[in-house]
C-alpha cells in the first residue's frame, strides 16, 4: 500500500480505486501562507507531507495553533481568502492545488467531505436539518428535490438520531451537539466521499457522546471505505481511533508511525512529551510531566529545529538547520521523523 | 398559536394607534389656538369666540376628545378649518402620489443598494468593496435638497430631458424618485455589507462550502437568508420614513405628496388634516412592523420556536 500500513478495509464497491500501489491522498510539501492585513506574510503550515490509504485513518496530533486544522482546510479547499496553499495535494492522479477553482471545487465536491468540531454553528441555523443533508446529495447526484429528501432521511436514521423522519424538518437549535454532530456526520458522507476529513469532530461533546461518535465514524468508515484525517490533541482518541499518527509541531509534521509504534518507541522528544504528558493507568503514582513553554508564533520561528527551545534532548546544530523528515531506516511499517536528535529506541516512555 | 400571536401583535399595534392618536390631539390642542392663525389679526373677539364655538374648540379637552372618537369611530376624520373640505378626503387625494414617489423610490434603493452591498461583503477588501463604501458615503451625506436641484440643474435646465416640476407622467417620476432613493440605496449597500459579512464569517458558511456548492449558491441559499433579518428590519422602519419624510424632495420637484400637505396643515394648525396624515403614517408604520414580524417568525426558526413558548424577546 502506498502509505505502507496494511488496512483491512472493505473494497470500495465503485470503481474509482486509484490502484494499490497508489495513496487515496497524497500531500506533498504543502505551505499554508497567510496575507496578514498589514501585507506581511506567515507561513503557519510549512512543508507538510503526508498521505492516507483507503479505508486508513491517519491521525494528526499537535497542541493548539500547530496548523492541524489549516493543514485541513488547504486539503478541503476552506482556506479564508487570505490564506494561499502551495504544494501538492495528489488525489486520483490530480494535484488539486494545480486546477482551476472550479474544477478544484468539483473534484473535492466528489472526494473530500469535512466534519468540523462545533456541528450546532456549522450547521445553518434557518435551514431544516433534512433541507441541509439533502442539499449535500444533491449537489453530489442528480436526484429528484424528493430522491434527495428520502436519502436525507435515511442517512439520518443510518447515522443514529431518533425519528429522522419528524428531526429532519427541525432546526439546529432544536437538536443537542451530539445531534447535530450526527446530522453534520449525515451531510458528510451524503457524497460518499473517499476522505473524511474529522477536524476535532468530538472535542466539543461529552465523553459519553464522544465514545458513540467515534463508534459511528469507525463504523461508517468500515462501511464506506472511506479514508480519514482525524485532527486531534487527545492522544487518547489517536490510541483508539487511528492506524496511523502524524505528529505535528509548529507548522510541520515532526513525526509519522503507526500508532502502536508511536505509543511505544516514540522518537521525536516532542512525542515523547506529549506521551509522558498523558496520564496512564500502568505508571501508576509517577508525576504527569509537562513541555515547558508554547508552541512559537509563526511569525517568531527559531532558526534551525522550531522545538528546539523547548527540547529536553537540544544540542549543538539544533539550531543551523531545520531538520528534515526523513524514513527511519530499517522501520516496516515506514516510520518518519524529522530531528537531529531523536530519542533513542531503548528509552523507555 | 399562530392566532395567539397575530392577537398579541394586533393588541400592541391597537395600543400604539391610540397612544399615537391621544398624544397628537393633545398637543395639537395645548400648543396653540387655530384661530390665531386662520383669523386676521385685526379679527374681533366676538368673530374668534364664534369660530372656537363653530370648531368646538370651547367646550373641555375631554369632551372635544370624545367626540373627536365618537367621529373617528364612524370614519369621519373631521373637517380641514381651512378650506371646509373633509381631512380623510384631502389626506387621501394626495396619497396616491405619495405611495407612487416612496414605492418608486424604495424599489431603486432595493434594486441598487442590496446587490452592491452584497457585491462588496462577498469581495470585502478588494477595490470593488472599497468604491462601493466610498459613494455610498457620498449617497448619503447628500442632502436631499442638494442633489435635487443638482439633478434639475442637470437634466432639466442643462439637458433638457427630464421635467423637473409636476406629477404628470413618469417622465416627472424619475428625479424625484432618485433624490429621495439615492440616500437609502447608500444606507442599504452599507448595510447589506456588514450584515452579509457578518453571516459569510459564520462557521456555516464553510459548511457550505465543504460541500461544494457554488458561490451564487453560498449567497443566495444559505448566507442572504440569515442576513435577510437585519435587513428587513432596517427596510420596515424605512418605509414609515419615505411616507412621511419626503418634504424636502416634495418641495424641490413640487410633488403634491403628504409631506408638503402635513408642512402645510402643521403650519397653519389645520388640527382634523395633520391628525389624519399622522395618524396614516403611524397605522403605515403599525403595519409594516407587524409584517416585519410576521418575516422574522417565517426567515428565522429560532424566533418562530421562542413564540410558541411564549418567551418573545
Amino acid at each position: 500500500m502506498g502509505c505502507g500500513w496494511p488496512v483491512l478495509a472493505a473494497p470500495r464497491p465503485f470503481a474509482l480505486n486509484p490502484g494499490p500501489a497508489m495513496p487515496l491522498i497524497d500531500v506533498q510539501d504543502m505551505d499554508v501562507t497567510i496575507r496578514r492585513r498589514d501585507g506581511t506574510p506567515v507561513q503557519p503550515v510549512r512543508g507538510v507531507a503526508l498521505c492516507v490509504d483507503a479505508g486508513e485513518t491517519l491521525a494528526l496530533v499537535g497542541e493548539s495553533g500547530c496548523g492541524k486544522s489549516l493543514t485541513c482546510l488547504a486539503i478541503a479547499g476552506l482556506l479564508p481568502r487570505r490564506a494561499v496553499a502551495q504544494g501538492r495535494v495528489v488525489m486520483q492522479d490530480t494535484d488539486l492545488l494545480a486546477l482551476p477553482r472550479r474544477a478544484a471545487r468539483l473534484l473535492r465536491r466528489a472526494l473530500i467531505a469535512s466534519v468540523f468540531q462545533d456541528a450546532t454553528n456549522a450547521l445553518n441555523p434557518v435551514r431544516p436539518i433534512g433541507w441541509q443533508v439533502a442539499e449535500a446529495i444533491r449537489l453530489r447526484r442528480s436526484v429528484t428535490r424528493n430522491e434527495a429528501g428520502a436519502e436525507a432521511v435515511r442517512l439520518l436514521g443510518r447515522v443514529g438520531l431518533p425519528e429522522p423522519e419528524r428531526r429532519a424538518k427541525e432546526y439546529p437549535h432544536q437538536f443537542s451537539g451530539g445531534m447535530n454532530q450526527r446530522a453534520m456526520i449525515a451531510l458528510a458522507i451524503a457524497g460518499r466521499p473517499h476522505l473524511l476529513i474529522a477536524d476535532e469532530a468530538t472535542t466539543a461533546l461529552d465523553v459519553t457522546i464522544q465514545a458513540q461518535i467515534l463508534d459511528l465514524i469507525a463504523d461508517l468508515q468500515a462501511e464506506l471505505g472511506m479514508g480519514m484525517i482525524f485532527v486531534t490533541h487527545d492522544l487518547g482518541i489517536v490510541a483508539q481511533a487511528a492506524d496511523r499518527a502524524a505528529v505535528m509541531y509548529a507548522g510541520r509534521i515532526v513525526e509519522t508511525a503507526p500508532v502502536a509504534a508511536l505509543f511505544a518507541t516514540p522518537r521525536h522528544p516532542y512525542t515523547r512529551g506529549l506521551l509522558q504528558a498523558l496520564p496512564r493507568v500502568d505508571h501508576d503514582g509517577r508525576p504527569l510531566s509537562t513541555i515547558d513553554g508554547i508552541v512559537p508564533p509563526p511569525d517568531r520561528m527559531p532558526p534551525g529545529c522550531a522545538f528546539a527551545p523547548r527540547c529536553s534532548r537540544v544540542g549543538a546544530g539544533c539550531d543551523a538547520a531545520v531538520p528534515l523528515s526523513q524514513k527511519i531506516p530499517g522501520a516496516s511499517p515506514p516510520r518518519f521523523l524529522a530531528c537531529h536528535r531523536p530519542v533513542p529506541v531503548s528509552e523507555e516512555v | 398559536m399562530m392566532l395567539q400571536f397575530l392577537a398579541i401583535k394586533s393588541l400592541r399595534a391597537a395600543l400604539t394607534m391610540w397612544l399615537v392618536i391621544t398624544f397628537v390631539f393633545i398637543v395639537l390642542r395645548i400648543s396653540g389656538d387655530p384661530t390665531d392663525i386662520l383669523l386676521p389679526d385685526d379679527a374681533s373677539d366676538a368673530v374668534r369666540d364664534f369660530y372656537r364655538a363653530k370648531w368646538g374648540l370651547d367646550r373641555p379637552l375631554w369632551d372635544q376628545y370624545l367626540s373627536y372618537w365618537s367621529a373617528l369611530l364612524t370614519g369621519d376624520f373631521g373637517i380641514s378649518l381651512r378650506n371646509n373640505l373633509p381631512a380623510w378626503e384631502m389626506v387621501m387625494d394626495r396619497a396616491p402620489k405619495t405611495l407612487l414617489l416612496g414605492g418608486t423610490a424604495l424599489g431603486f434603493s432595493l434594486a441598487i443598494g442590496l446587490p452592491l452591498g452584497i457585491l462588496a461583503a462577498w469581495w470585502r477588501g478588494s477595490s470593488l468593496d472599497r468604491a462601493v463604501m466610498t459613494t455610498a458615503v457620498f449617497g448619503f451625506s447628500m442632502p436631499n435638497f442638494f442633489l435635487g436641484i443638482l439633478l434639475i440643474l442637470t437634466f432639466s435646465l442643462h439637458l433638457r430631458w427630464l421635467p423637473s416640476s409636476g406629477s404628470d407622467s413618469a417622465a416627472h417620476l424619475i428625479l424625484p424618485a432618485f433624490t429621495l432613493g439615492t440616500a437609502f440605496a447608500a444606507q442599504l449597500a452599507r448595510f447589506t455589507r456588514s450584515a452579509m459579512i457578518d453571516v459569510l464569517t459564520k462557521p456555516y458558511m464553510t459548511t457550505a462550502k465543504s460541500k461544494g456548492a457554488s458561490e451564487a449558491r453560498r449567497v443566495f441559499a444559505h448566507a442572504l437568508p440569515n442576513a435577510s433579518v437585519p435587513i428587513v428590519t432596517i427596510l420596515g422602519l424605512k418605509v414609515g420614513e419615505l411616507i412621511g419624510g419626503a418634504v424636502v424632495t416634495e418641495t424641490v420637484f413640487a410633488w403634491p405628496g403628504l409631506g408638503r400637505l402635513l408642512v402645510h396643515a402643521v403650519a397653519v394648525r389645520d388640527l382634523a388634516v395633520v391628525q389624519a396624515i399622522l395618524i396614516l403614517i403611524a397605522a403605515t408604520m403599525v403595519a409594516t412592523n407587524l409584517l416585519v414580524d410576521l418575516y422574522y417568525g417565517w426567515a428565522d426558526p429560532r424566533v418562530r420556536v421562542g413564540r410558541t413558548k411564549g418567551v418573545r424577546a
